[in-house]
């Protein structure tokens, strides 16, 4: 029998306007092909950082971040690509930070799971287990001094709420009534060790409700699902109306960083692989997308080609920039 | 405000005080957050108590009416959250200051501190930086025993992209604390509460005293002390016997550790020939540790006989004034490793 269960696409999204269900395909898709670009380069060892792909958990990072303009802040962490893509950061700069460049977001300092684009809200990210997320509730404090009606979303994995710095987080957040969402992607596993072995509980939503704070569960794999979640929770948030968590359920397909899946290493089995393969967010809301007649065959092929056409602009971008100057390695220690 | 422009030119002369406008510890360090707060609406100050009747030490009491609660806020006892709030704030252009009463509770934030202010500006290739000051007052005496009184400058010091600052003046106090404010990385000033016990020059209105600029303290040819922010008053007292001893010493403040004036403790090393470090910190692994590696490292020529340290013993402070009395290190044992180095002069014959 299987585990999961098939993805259940709300027949009614006429509040959704066809532009934005579009760009929610297009956001997926462009999270969807740098992965795969990467996942299928990874071997030549060009690319020498760490790093942990979101295959799978793409619905997410599009579904909330279409809800954001470019002045609302993000912070991600070490599984951070997808966020860092669908908040509108440089593909370019992101690939090339990958391949250790000097044109690399963070010029080649930071690597994989540190990526920044100051100019669309991307502040930096953490990939100390839920260290980034009392950052984003700080942007999101200055957002509240500042009246400037930014939103700041955290994204965070399960691991994240087993960090006591996500309650005392929280707490603030409610305290000072601010203008932050915590989304924590649930992909069922801490590297190797799966949630049961981790929490007493499994509803992460449930968590933080004896605080007060208004919390949410979605299908992580379903981007209708998440995009209305996270726009209640934001629109409440612009509003002045304080925090809220939302707990997306998801899988990562990949292994925690590389390109495997996981069975090879023993600790998940090929058959739940492949019950989550099914569930592909990108796959299945194409197809809905088709079924329902919102996009028609060709625009999907128009914008695979558009989006491999980016891709293979961005790795072409990174392979040909220059590297760092080995003279220059304390640079930036200070401002 | 753009700090740049409004900060004085040039550091005013500190020694210019002994006439001038004088004002206790707290009351500079005050002044600054005034200045502060007055001149640039993106500084807030954050922190368990800043809002309460004790303010601080009396440093902050009543900013709050004075500048709204939105700007000078109680904190949860949630030290490295908050710690990652006020990053967080900083990098969206807010200037935080965030008070603890004792750098003991630093220790719970020490993943913000390390992980995240530290390192922010060079993981991000210079992209962007944390402009966040991190202010806690040392402890000392009454039994605050082992949790209480920590001087943790030197695990501080150890971390790159941290400035460390330790002023022993009410003039450097509130020109440090300016500094802090208006730079644009992550600070951490340790004061000393006994530093309180003066007051001293202060000079109206904004000013700044640069990073990794020490000050001679007194000046001697025998031998040099660099003494940190609260044994810069025992150095300065074990000066005063020492000279009747015919020995004179040179004691030198660093007032920022991080950056260290390396070259005007060299300087007065090439001169006198003999160092002496005296620090509130534990021994081993500690900010003399350093000062005196740096001066073996790169001054070594130029000493005449081994370097001292004059530094806690390596154990957690003990409550009992007894006990305290011997975990503490001070004029006595200042004077004890000045002459005993001296003492070398005299015996092999040499100058």
């Amino acid at each position: 029998m299987k585990s999961t269960r098939p993805i259940v696409f709300d027949t009614r999204i006429d509040d959704i306007p066809v532009r934005v269900l579009s760009e929610l395909y297009l956001a997926m898709l462009r999270i969807q092909k740098v992965e795969l670009k990467i996942d299928d380069l990874y071997h030549e060892d060009e690319m020498k950082t760490p790093v942990h792909l979101c295959l799978g958990e793409e619905a997410i990072a599009a579904g909330v971040c279409l809800n954001l303009g470019i002045e609302d802040y993000v912070f991600t962490n070490h599984r951070g690509h997808g966020h860092y893509i669908a908040k509108g950061g440089d593909v370019k700069a992101m690939v090339a930070e990958l391949y250790n460049r000097e044109t690399g977001c963070s010029r080649g300092r930071g690597g994989s799971m540190h990526l920044v684009d100051t100019s669309v809200g991307l502040l930096g990210s953490s990939s100390i287990v839920g260290g980034g997320v009392p950052i984003a509730t700080g942007a999101a404090l200055a957002s509240s001094l500042k009246k400037d009606r930014r939103v700041s979303v955290s994204f965070f994995g399960d691991a994240a709420v087993e960090e006591g710095v996500i309650y005392e987080s929280i707490n603030f957040a409610l305290l000072k009534k601010l203008p932050i969402i915590y989304v924590c992607e649930n992909n069922l596993y801490s590297v190797y060790s799966p949630l049961s072995k981790r929490q007493p509980h499994n509803e992460i939503y449930r968590r933080f409700t004896g605080i007060g704070i208004p919390s949410y569960h979605a299908d992580g794999n379903n981007v209708i699902e998440v995009y209305r979640t996270a726009k209640e929770a934001i629109t409440r948030a612009r509003a002045g109306g304080g925090p809220s968590f939302i707990e997306c359920r998801t899988y990562r397909l990949k292994d925690h960083h590389g390109t495997g899946t996981g069975v090879e290493v023993g600790y998940r089995t090929q058959q739940e692989v492949a019950e989550w393969a099914e569930r592909c967010p990108v796959k299945n809301y194409e197809s809905f997308l088709l079924e329902r007649k919102l996009l028609t065959s060709g625009e999907v092929e128009r914008l695979n080609t558009y989006v491999n056409l980016e891709v293979e602009e961005a790795f072409q971008f990174a392979r040909t920039s220059p590297f760092p100057k080995e003279d220059n390695v304390t640079d930036y220690l200070f401002q | 405000m753009d700090w740049s422009k409004t900060l004085v030119k040039e550091e005013i002369d500190f020694t210019a005080g002994e006439s001038g406008r004088k004002l206790s510890y707290a009351a500079a360090i005050r002044e600054a957050l005034e200045l502060a707060l007055t001149s640039d609406e993106r500084v807030f100050i954050m922190g368990q108590g800043v809002d309460d009747p004790a303010g601080m030490f009396s440093i902050t009491t009543d900013l709050h009416k004075k500048y709204g609660e939105e700007r000078v806020f109680d904190t949860p006892l949630s030290e490295n959250a908050l710690t990652g709030v006020a990053i967080g704030a900083a990098l969206a252009g807010m200037r935080p200051i965030y008070m603890h009463n004792r750098p003991d509770f630093l220790l719970l934030a020490m993943d913000q501190i390390v992980n995240h202010a530290a390192k922010w500006s060079y993981m991000f290739g210079g992209c962007i930086g944390v402009p966040l000051v991190i202010w806690a007052c040392v402890g000392r005496g009454w039994g605050g025993a082992a949790q209480h009184t920590q001087t943790l400058q030197g695990l501080f010091m150890h971390v790159p992209g941290l400035r460390l600052v330790m002023p022993t003046t009410p003039y450097d106090a509130k020109g440090l604390l300016i500094s802090s404010i208006a730079d644009n990385n992550p600070v951490i000033i340790l004061e000393h509460r006994w530093l309180f016990r003066q007051s001293g020059h202060v000079p109206e209105g904004l000013y700044s005293i640069p990073f990794g600029r020490g000050v001679v303290r007194r000046l001697g040819k025998d031998i040099t002390i660099v003494a940190i922010s609260y044994m810069v008053v025992e150095a300065l007292n074990a000066a005063q016997e020492l000279e009747k001893q015919g020995i004179d010493a040179e004691v030198i403040d660093p007032r920022t550790l991080k950056p260290l004036d390396e070259a005007l403790i060299l300087d007065s090393v090439r001169k006198t020939g003999r160092l002496i470090v005296a620090d509130t910190g534990w021994k081993t692994g500690g900010a003399g540790a350093e000062i005196a590696t740096m001066v073996a490292e790169k001054g070594f020529d130029y000493l005449k006989a081994p370097i001292k340290r004059v530094a806690s013993l390596d154990i957690p402070t003990p409550a009992s004034d007894i006990l305290e009395a011997k975990f503490y290190v001070g004029k006595a044992d200042i004077i004890a490793a000045c002459t005993a180095l001296l003492e070398k002069r005299s015996g092999n014959g040499k100058g």
